[in-house]
């Protein structure tokens, strides 16, 4: 276990060096950017608000990781976060009670979710194709929830759940752990972990093994659909309304970066929950960064694009394959055994 | 024609994958106004021969020469401007163009800089009618049948190069008149002086078309033949790579006196378009043997018996209990298990470590609530390793670093740490190394010992020989014949097929 | 049944206001654009009510967002004979040639929100809001607002290179020009949305000292100002005291924000293009007056003193 712990703190080298490297140019650039301070009941301070601030990207990039690794890719993150913010701003304005309305929330994400998994593991579409039908579909759907307004509410409950504060810490923060720790837990001590690798790296054989792989397949884009209404919930939450035009707008590219930038292969296999998480807290200190910079906005994107493209650059098999031998060739002329070096990216063949 | 001078010849061809040996020495010649079949089992070398040929693959040793000169095609267009056009089973055309545009695509008639339309479609007129083909020229080529595409197809190769035409299973999806007019149009080509190599696995094709034969196997030339003195015998073991032998093997062992009772029975169990229907009933203790040439339905009535595919007549009893199969999934759960023909495809994950790859038919048969702890993975993964003798560093090692002997034990350590009671085995010694083949047989037979229901299909007649207690003759997707005790010898087996492979000549295969 | 209503309507109109006499015969053709915001809706909803407080007699074709619907509609708006088009085009490019048919019919056509890339005979007049202006507006209250205090505004722009956001930007700029003591310490995105209001407000109460630097807001349009109000909330400032908060657009959610104290000001960017346009046509109607090729709305500054509960009931129904 431990063994495993430091090959898994091994893999995720470059992934958490990188958001050190991010963390250290936002503190050159804001003073006072480590600090946290407790008030109003609260913990206070840009670190707090980049976990807070990275929230639905995180938890859409949970259940994308799962999607991934069955060879998968899911494009109507962004959308069902829309339809259920709609669904949870619909629900409570109408009267519903709190409970209700999460259960009937959730409930929907979790159906949209298995749309495309039905799509995907019985009609056979590619999951790109499947997933973009939602997509482009879901803001209408959304919209038809919010007879195109910004629905607004005033549900304290509701604003709690997805924007509150529990001993100090807001709850999108809250949410996003405890559903990567529930996540994470389950498919490393149950063998879920392992099937769904099984079906990402080879569909047919799996199935030959008596894998249920239609199964597992509608209960990944089941989970993702799961996460992208709880990622809704939060963002609705946090402006007191329901926006069917903007909730979620690109997030799924967001979360397909995160999974990426998390060291995990889009062609499916392992996979890393962490390490997309990772991923996640790494765009969002950028995201984070470029506003306390104080560029003008124009710059916004460009320095975005320059920093992604430097780390997938510096994480590329290649460039790993030639750290690894600069690295060797220095230690070896100091003395031999350059050690096991982290094991480069599997090689896309 | 030994006489005449040969219109292409090769001499010494090698070529080597990653250290594997494609090709190795192969000599091959082809005349002028000759038709000359290419046959082989899968992998036996035929495709990596036509694309050193035509250029798509680059020789590691060898020459070849065309017209007595030295020839060394860069690429595919080098070697049809050398005189030297393919033609592909999946026709190499563009479906959204119009057949004179696909006669003429990268090298069109211009005027004033355009592409002038009129010239080709006159031209491609005039072409086709050469091949007794009176169409709409304009039309889009996705208009027209495939057996159209593959005459355009040919037209095409022969104005281009109009040396040598190779036709890669040109036949495999046209009925029976268009084969006809295919061999037609073929005769003519040959008439006109054109060497043709076609390649094929109908043997009633080779004989009806064909003026001789070369056979691979493993990558090596096993001969070059006249058909007109090849009985179809001979070609069978040509094929299979065993020499007839006058005397009958005696050393079949497995006497069926004591019968294990029946763990699977399949009646009249068929699927239309894959098998005809057929009996099989499956005893404890007993190897079935299945043979039969490529495409006869081998690997079709395995999909039927492990539920990959589900029959659309016939039923299953399994303990003498009427019961279907609707996936993999019920068939492990009723204790079978199946080891693929394509390892690559259908066996190995390959990213997982080889301690996945032996726990998953396991894990999943359990279901995902219910994992294999870790140390249960290490030990099950441990024991096979020591039994099979699995050469691999350590457990964890991606499968898709072992050899492909070691795999192969990998994918059946997966399915006897399932304890079945019946294993199906679809090729399980092809391609892999001599010692791994060896101890593969061996476990094949312990496992027999031991009281499993086994089912093998393989090519290697010696090994049929070796461990089948009964062997199931197939042809053309129909279970022909089943030979029993002292029948079971590899010239049994092979005028079994062979007069099987003969009975169908002429029949529509589909 | 419809043509006496349409009758004891217009009788009892005339009755009320003589000047609109000849109106309560007119029949307008409107192409609206579609549905896509809450201020289109707003436009359309209010475009009716003007019609139906006139007397006029109003086609609407929706044309959910494709010229080609609104080029339909209009040539049946020619063929039924209607008095005059209202037309909120939905691009700029490709209306002469139904323009010119229009023309031809001798029915005026008023461009409503929007101009076009055409001659300007083609049409009789275009009603739209001059977003410039609507910067200085805000600008302006701010100025008059702080006095010779210091004050350093943070801003929060709409979408980086649309056009409301260059021109809000250059308008709010140049009303705080020559006051030297109002300051724009730092400018960025907010997309025009709410969430993005939100987080970029948290980043400038951030590197503001935690707000304590910041004197007022300025939001290129409202969702962004209550985005940002919760914001400054959630750091433990009043929005509307500690920070003044101004924006630009008027809808309703705005007008709750004030009445709570949270919002100091809004521009109204008029969803009642109709009204005016109503009025010049009228006009033209009656005694051929050619109105300016150019109606500038109003852009009515709203503060706290505007009774916001009432101007909140009252819009609320508009479709926002």
């Amino acid at each position: 276990m431990n063994a495993s712990l430091r090959s898994g703190l091994l893999r995720l080298a470059p992934q958490i060096a990188a958001l050190a490297v991010i963390l250290a140019l936002c503190a050159a650039i804001a003073p006072g950017f480590f600090d946290i301070s407790f008030a109003n009941g609260r913990l206070y301070g840009s670190l707090i608000d980049i976990l807070n601030r990275g929230a639905p990207t995180a938890l859409l990039a949970i259940g994308m990781t799962l999607v991934i690794a069955t060879k998968g890719i899911d494009l109507s993150v962004g959308a069902v976060m829309a339809i259920c913010g709609a669904t949870a701003a619909a629900l409570i304005t109408s009267g519903y009670g709190l409970p209700a309305t999460l259960a009937l929330t959730l409930a929907t994400g979790i159906v949209c979710g298995l749309w495309n998994g039905a799509l995907v593991a019985f009609l056979g579409i590619q999951p790109i194709i499947a997933t973009l039908i939602l997509m482009v579909a879901g803001r209408g759907i959304a919209q038809l929830i919010t007879e195109g307004v910004i629905l607004t509410f005033n549900d304290q409950g509701l604003i709690f759940v997805g924007s509150g504060i529990l001993f100090g810490v807001p709850m999108p923060v809250v949410l996003w752990i405890l559903i990567a720790l529930a996540v994470g837990l389950a498919v490393r001590f149950s063998a879920l972990g392992m099937l769904i690798e099984a079906v990402g790296v080879n569909r047919r054989a799996a199935y030959l093994s008596g894998v249920g792989t239609a199964g597992l397949l509608l209960a990944v884009y089941a989970l993702s659909g799961f996460c992208a209404a709880i990622a809704g919930t939060i963002a609705a939450a946090d402006i007191r309304g329901a926006d069917a035009n903007n909730a979620g707008l690109w997030l799924e590219l967001d979360a397909i970066l995160a999974v990426v930038i998390g060291g995990n292969s889009l062609l499916g296999g392992r996979f890393s929950i962490v390490g997309s998480l990772v991923g996640a807290m790494i765009i969002q200190s950028i995201n984070t960064g470029i506003l306390l910079s104080g560029y003008p906005p124009e710059f916004n994107l460009v320095i975005k694009a320059v920093i992604i493209v430097a780390i997938l650059v510096l994480q590329s098999p290649t460039s790993r394959a030639f750290l690894a031998f600069a690295w060797r060739k220095r230690s070896s002329a100091s003395q031999e055994a350059a050690g096991q070096q982290p094991a480069p990216g599997r090689q896309a063949s | 024609m030994a006489a005449e001078r040969a219109l292409l010849e090769a001499r010494g061809l090698s070529k080597y994958f990653h250290g594997v040996t494609a090709l190795d020495g192969v000599d091959f010649d082809l005349h002028a106004g000759e038709i000359h079949g290419l046959l082989g089992e899968n992998g036996a070398g035929k495709s990596t021969l036509i694309k050193v040929l035509t250029g798509a693959y680059r020789r590691d040793d060898g020459r070849v020469s065309l017209d007595g000169a030295p020839i060394d095609p860069r690429d595919v267009m080098d070697a049809q401007s050398l005189g030297i056009g393919t033609v592909y089973q999946e026709v190499n055309l563009l479906p959204n163009l119009t057949v004179a545009e696909n006669l003429f695509l990268g090298r069109e008639p211009k005027r004033f800089g355009l592409v002038d339309s009129r010239a080709i479609n006159k031209r491609s007129r005039e072409i086709l009618e050469g091949y007794g083909l009176s169409i709409d020229v304009s039309a889009l080529l996705s208009t027209y049948s495939v057996a159209v595409r593959q005459i355009v197809a040919i037209a095409r190769a022969v104005d281009i190069s109009g040396k040598v035409l190779i036709l890669d299973e040109p036949t495999a999806s046209l009925d029976a008149a268009e084969v006809d007019r295919l061999f037609a149009i073929l005769s003519d080509l040959k008439a006109r002086g054109l060497g043709i190599i076609f390649i094929t696995h109908f043997f009633d094709q080779v004989y009806r078309i064909c003026d001789r034969v070369t056979v691979l196997r493993n990558g090596r030339l096993v001969g070059s033949r006249p058909l007109e003195s090849l009985k179809r015998i001979e070609l069978v073991s040509m094929m299979l790579g065993r020499e007839l032998e006058s005397a009958e093997s005696g050393d079949h062992g497995r006497a069926s006196e004591v019968r294990g009772e029946v763990v699977a029975a399949f009646k009249k169990v068929g699927k239309k378009g894959r098998i005809a229907p057929f009996d099989i009933e499956v005893r404890r203790g007993e190897v079935l043997g299945i043979a039969g040439l490529l495409g006869s339905g081998r690997t079709e009535s395995a999909e039927l018996m492990f539920g990959i595919h589900e029959p659309d007549t016939g039923a299953i009893e399994i303990d003498g209990a009427k019961t279907s199969l609707g996936s993999p999934r019920d068939a492990i759960r009723k204790g079978f298990g199946f080891c693929p023909e394509d390892r690559k495809q259908d066996g190995i994950i390959d990213d997982l470590s080889v301690r996945e790859n032996i726990a998953l038919a396991l894990q999943a048969r359990r279901g995902w609530a219910k994992p294999l702890s870790r140390r249960e993975q290490d030990a099950l993964a441990d024991r096979y390793i020591e039994a099979l003798d699995i050469r691999t560093s350590d457990r964890e090692k991606p499968i898709k670093f072992l050899s492909g002997g070691n795999q192969q034990k990998v994918i059946l350590a997966r399915w006897l740490a399932t304890d079945p009671r019946f294993l199906i085995l679809d090729e399980p010694t092809r391609g892999i190394d001599v010692g791994a083949h060896a101890e593969i047989i061996r476990l094949i037979e312990e496992l027999c010992a031991e009281g499993m229901a086994l089912a093998v299909i393989s090519s290697e007649l010696e090994e049929l020989v070796a461990y089948a207690t009964r062997v199931r003759i197939l042809a053309d997707r129909q279970h022909v014949a089943e030979l029993e005790g002292e029948d079971v010898s590899a010239n049994g087996i092979m005028r079994a097929i062979a007069a099987a492979e003969g009975d169908n000549t002429g029949e529509a295969r589909s | 049944m419809r043509i006496l209503k349409t009758l004891v309507g217009a009788a009892a109109l005339a009755g009320l206001m003589t000047t609109t006499a000849l109106a309560a015969d007119m029949t307008v053709g409107f192409s609206q654009i579609g549905s896509e915001s809450g201020w289109r809706a707003a436009e359309t909803t209010l475009t009716k009510q003007q019609a139906e407080e006139r007397g006029i007699d109003l086609k609407f074709a929706d044309a959910q967002q494709k010229q080609e619907n609104q080029i339909k509609a209009i040539r049946s708006f020619i063929a039924q004979g209607v008095d005059a088009i209202l037309l909120a085009p939905v691009v700029a490019t490709g209306w002469d040639q139904v323009l010119e048919e229009a023309k031809e019919a001798e029915i005026p056509v008023v461009l409503l929100d929007r101009t076009i890339d055409a001659p300007d005979d083609l049409y009789l007049t275009a009603v739209t809001s001059d977003l410039v202006h609507e910067g200085n507006v805000a600008g302006q209250w701010l100025a008059d607002k702080v006095g010779d205090e210091q004050c350093n505004v943070v801003e929060l722009q709409g979408t980086t290179g649309s056009s409301p956001a260059i021109d809000r930007k250059k308008g709010f700029e140049q009303a705080i020009a020559d006051h030297d003591n109002i300051k724009i310490v730092r400018s960025q995105t907010g997309d025009f949305t709410r969430t993005k209001g939100k987080e970029v407000m948290e980043s400038f109460l951030k590197a503001e000292n935690g707000g304590k630097d910041i004197c007022a807001l300025y939001a290129h349009n409202d969702d962004m100002a209550v985005g940002a109000i919760q914001a400054i909330k959630e750091a433990g400032l009043k929005p509307g005291e500690d920070i003044l908060v101004v924006s630009i657009d008027a809808v309703p959610d705005i007008f709750q924000a004030m009445a709570n104290g949270e919002a100091n000001a809004t521009v109204e960017l008029t969803p009642n293009m109709a009204g005016p346009a109503f009025d010049a046509l009228e006009k033209y109607k009656a005694d051929g007056t050619e109105p300016p090729k150019w109606i500038q709305t109003e852009s009515k500054l709203y503060t706290q003193a505007d009774d916001p509960m009432k101007v909140y009931e009252e819009k609320k129904n508009l479709g926002y």
